[in-house]
């Protein structure tokens, strides 16, 4: 009969060997990650609360607990919190709205066509490597005035004369589009690529329409490469202000990124750069944690 | 061939995850060379005992003998034990000779590659020594999965559910190469199965294990004539169990009395030989006649159980299956082989009768339901 | 019927229609970059000035530009090598191993994807004016390796679990040690996941300009650069570094694609 058997010699060894090597495996990373993310959350939180000593040169800040720093931020430039999560949130619509076709498009209708596919899948990677602020750039030339976009528009009496899409939140949004476009399509098309084609086909036999099929069974099938794509899309958007320096103007189209640079570079206001970027960094916290609640797999990417 | 096979000793092998216990102080002795299969739903513990082993798992007590050696100790990798595993898991990337070649290069055999073609020759398989696994059929990954064990001529060759994904047809045939093969290595194997029909038509000792415990061992026939509980009567083909009272004993012969009905039956086939216990006859020992004329075999030392109605009929051929309702005893089933051309309807009355020296003895407390494959 | 037909033909061009445009959409800035590339410009890139070949020719005329790519180069290459490393290791022991601190290392590694740059880049910048630390080459390294390493592991992560784990105990079954059966069987699978995840490493290292802003003092990667030089006007040359690159990258994966394309059907004839 069994009695109460304890675990024995030989299965504590080999737990132990798992263990250990599992452990050694994942702690050089970890300690990086440590040293190089943990800490420096850590550091940037603490710099927030530091103070400026009377009379003290520009940039020499002494450890404080001013949390002064917060509500003098957040009074400030509570409106450019908003405009950056707006213009984020926009711009992850529209990326989902343009990448899901194209994901659909060489995941889904080119299945079976590997040389087509990788030839589109090349597309959608290969501007990631003709640098980021060339594309902006050139976004910039081709929405100016009186580039072909413009006069086109206007021709078709689509725009009134004189509008300008250049230096307007349009543009802004437009280049964050564009830029995120590929991370919003990358994870779509993991997720499609890896759907049994014989499910959607099934589907097609029991809703007959095509479109039908799709929304009950493609799509809610998808949610995961859905959620991963947003995701990567909306948080670098949110934190960018390169398209609102080079595509946008010094009015309506400033993003918190934009602040945060220029009050560690220009104002040499350490505390209050620390402070935006801890309160950037603590709202998408929310907004991921929540959304992954919400919608959530464990699946990410 | 030289024959390679050792003996396997499981002694009183306990295996928990948590508080689940998957094995239960199971202990087992094959002799070497022996076609050896663990019968059992899913679930019952028997790959987890297989895992123990390959070494793959580690017994939370117990020991694990291979010939005289202790190898509890001993990693899967350092022993001398093989799996052709469920789901064959052929290595994608390597060529099916490489695949074959794995073991023995890294036991450093030096003629690794000539021995591997030999083994694909066992298999009927050279000609594909050259694809990967990817390009072959379920049957021809399942027979390099086993070159693949066989090659490196292990003491013990271990089997899980291998015929598993293959179809009717093609089971059949490898269930034969399977038997030819062990015959040829002379390995021990152990075959861990959930079909029954495929234990006993190829081990030649069957363990019959449910919930973590091996119920009985035999060789199949046995078995299956003289199953030693309820659940083996039932998962090893099917069983009429009905409660009865010992009345009288004579010392190898005992009277059963149930629903005002008498029958005999050998105290050596009994588990219990006294008071209420459960008795139990296969389909096929049951003869359903016309009620009131005996059948013509019918005589000294068979009972008969008036009062039966035919329930329901299916007609497989060879036999037809009868469902018959007995009044204070439920249903019976019987196999009947269509040697004439008149059977029973739905509705008929029968009286059924069996020799009483095909009748077995069960436990009173035995649970007749158990065993019974839920569908 | 007839109406079902309908519906079904409207959803058979309407994938490829919108598609086909996203498509368009992904490639002009690029066929824009390519053209001006060619163009006869003198100092800045603004307007249509006649096709020429020199910018092709002399690349490096602008003053910095080459320097900035080589910088580029060398910290995406340094990046990916240890963040590819790191990744895959973590990769492996999460996916593989259980082990006491396995859940705070999972969320550990989630949380810096959740972080855009200009907290990543604020935060390690925070740190290094903390200790006094001198911006530069090495501190731009060490915040894209931080940058990418999240991105490592969530890609080889989702190979790995695409992997039988049988396959290591046939292994390990085949008389294979744990670190053989890793060598023989486990790595040779992952390669593809593992490339993938190099080549997206690479690719966000290359293009990344806010964490590199924060990080790298004086030292300047070409996304710097001309961001610097936007305001005056990108030198054409930029566009040919930047057309130079898209070619070779897209160059490379067609090649790969080609070549496996064909190996396989050369292997399905064989059958």
């Amino acid at each position: 009969m069994s009695t109460a058997v304890q675990t024995s010699a030989e299965e504590k060894r080999a737990w132990r060997l798992r263990g250990r090597m599992g452990m050694l495996l994942v702690l050089p990373g970890f300690l990086f990650i440590v040293v190089f993310f943990a800490i420096p959350v850590f550091s940037m939180l603490s710099m927030s609360l530091y103070t400026q000593p009377e009379g003290a040169a520009t940039g020499v800040f002494e450890p404080g607990l001013n949390f002064g720093t917060y509500s003098a931020m957040m009074s400030t430039y509570w409106d450019t919190f908003i405009r950056s999560f707006g213009f984020a949130l926009i711009a992850t619509v529209a990326a989902l709205i343009i990448g899901y076709p194209m994901a659909y498009l060489v995941a889904v209708r080119l299945r079976g066509r590997p040389l087509l596919q990788g030839l589109l899948l090349v597309v959608i990677i290969a501007p990631f490597f003709s640098s980021f602020i060339l594309r902006v750039q050139s976004w910039r030339f081709i929405l100016a005035d009186e580039g072909f976009v413009v006069s086109t528009l206007e021709t078709l009496s689509i725009l009134p004369e004189g509008t300008r899409l250049t230096a307007t939140p349009f543009a802004v949004v437009a280049g964050m589009t564009y830029l995120y476009l590929p991370l919003m399509t990358l994870p779509i098309y993991a997720n499609l690529e890896r759907m049994d084609s014989r499910l959607i086909e099934a589907g097609g036999d029991l809703y007959a329409s095509g479109s039908q099929t799709f929304m009950r069974v493609t799509l809610p099938l998808s949610m995961p490469g859905i959620m991963a794509g947003t995701l990567l899309t909306f948080i670098p958007a949110a934190g960018d202000y390169v398209n609102a320096v080079m595509l946008g103007n010094n009015v309506n189209t400033t993003m918190v990124g934009q602040v945060i640079d220029s009050r560690f570079f220009q104002s040499v206001d350490y505390p209050g750069a620390a402070a935006l970027s801890s309160v950037l960094m603590v709202i998408i916290l929310i907004v991921v944690m929540a959304y992954v609640r919400r919608f959530g797999t464990k699946e990410i990417v | 061939m030289a024959a390679s096979g050792k003996d396997l000793v499981l002694e009183g092998i306990t295996k928990r995850f948590g508080d689940y216990t998957a094995v239960d102080d199971l202990s087992l002795h094959v002799p070497a060379g022996r076609f050896f299969a663990l019968l059992g739903p899913s679930g019952c513990g028997k790959s987890t005992t297989l895992r123990m082993i390959a070494g793959l798992e580690h017994p939370t007590s117990g020991r694990v003998y291979i010939g005289d050696e202790d190898v509890t100790a001993t990693k899967a990798h350092q022993r001398e034990v093989n799996t052709v595993f469920q789901s064959y898991a052929l290595f994608p990337h390597l060529s099916i000779l490489e695949n074959v070649a794995f073991g023995l290069k890294r036991k450093k055999v030096p003629d690794a590659v000539e021995q591997a073609k030999a083994a694909l020759e066992l298999v009927e398989l050279a000609h594909l020594a050259q694809r990967k696994p990817a390009q072959l059929s379920g049957g021809q990954q399942q027979r390099v999965a086993l070159a693949r064990a066989v090659v490196n001529r292990p003491h013990v060759l271990l089997l899980d559910e291998p015929l598993g994904a293959l179809d009717m047809k093609l089971r059949r045939q490898m269930q034969t190469e399977l038997k030819t093969i062990q015959d040829e290595v002379g390995v021990t194997f152990i075959h861990v199965t959930h079909d029954q029909e495929e234990a006993m038509t190829m081990a030649d000792t069957v363990a019959v294990m449910n919930a973590g415990r091996i119920e009985q061992i035999g060789p199949p026939d046995e078995l299956y004539d003289l199953p030693a509980t309820a659940f083996v009567a039932n998962f090893l083909g099917k069983s009429n169990l009905f409660e009865a009272t010992v009345t009288e004993s004579n010392g190898d012969w005992l009277s059963l009395s149930f629903a005002g009905t008498t029958t005999g039956l050998a105290a050596s086939r009994a588990v219990q030989t006294t008071g209420t216990i459960v008795a139990g006859i296969r389909p096929e020992k049951i003869i359903a006649a016309p009620a009131g004329q005996p059948p013509a075999s019918a005589g000294s030392g068979w009972a008969k159980v008036p009062g039966g109605r035919v329930t329901s009929v299916s007609y497989t051929g060879v036999s037809t299956e009868y469902e018959i309702a007995v009044q204070g005893l439920g249903e019976f089933t019987v196999f009947a082989q269509n040697l004439h051309s008149t059977g029973f309807t739905e509705g008929d009355q029968v009286d059924l009768w069996w020799e009483e020296s095909n009748l077995f003895g069960l436990a009173g407390d035995a649970d007749t339901e158990a065993g019974i494959e839920e569908v | 019927m007839k109406q079902l037909a309908h519906r079904i033909d409207i959803s058979r061009w309407f994938v490829p229609v919108v598609a086909g445009l996203s498509f368009f959409y992904l490639l002009v800035p690029i066929v824009y970059i390519l053209i001006y590339s060619f163009n006869d410009s003198g100092r800045t890139n603004l307007t249509w000035r006649g096709f020429t070949l020199s910018n092709w020719q002399n690349p490096c005329r602008p003053a910095g530009l080459c320097d900035a790519f080589i910088n580029s180069l060398q910290v995406a290459l340094i990046a990916t090598v240890v963040a590819t490393v790191l990744g895959t290791m973590i990769a492996f022991g999460l996916e593989r191993f259980r082990f006491k601190f396995a859940g705070s290392a999972n969320l550990l590694v989630f949380l810096p994807l959740t972080a855009p740059e200009v907290v990543l880049g604020a935060s390690l910048l925070s740190q290094f004016l903390n200790l006094g630390v001198q911006l530069g080459m090495t501190t731009t390294v060490l915040s894209h390796i931080m940058f990418c390493i999240s991105f490592v592991v969530v890609t080889i992560r989702a190979r790995i679990a695409t992997l039988d784990p049988k396959l290591e105990e046939a292994a390990a079954d085949l008389y294979a040690s744990a670190s053989t059966a890793f060598w023989k069987v486990t790595f040779p699978l992952l390669i593809p996941g593992i490339a993938a995840a190099a080549l997206l490493s690479f690719a966000i290292s290359f293009d990344d300009f806010i964490v590199a802003n924060f990080n790298s003092g004086s030292y300047t990667t070409l996304p710097q650069f001309m961001y610097v030089a936007a305001r005056r006007g990108i030198p054409a040359e930029a566009n040919v570094i930047g057309s130079f690159m898209f070619l070779l990258a897209v160059s490379l994966v067609v090649a790969v694609q080609v070549w496996r394309y064909w190996r396989r059907r050369s292997l399905e004839r064989a059958v």
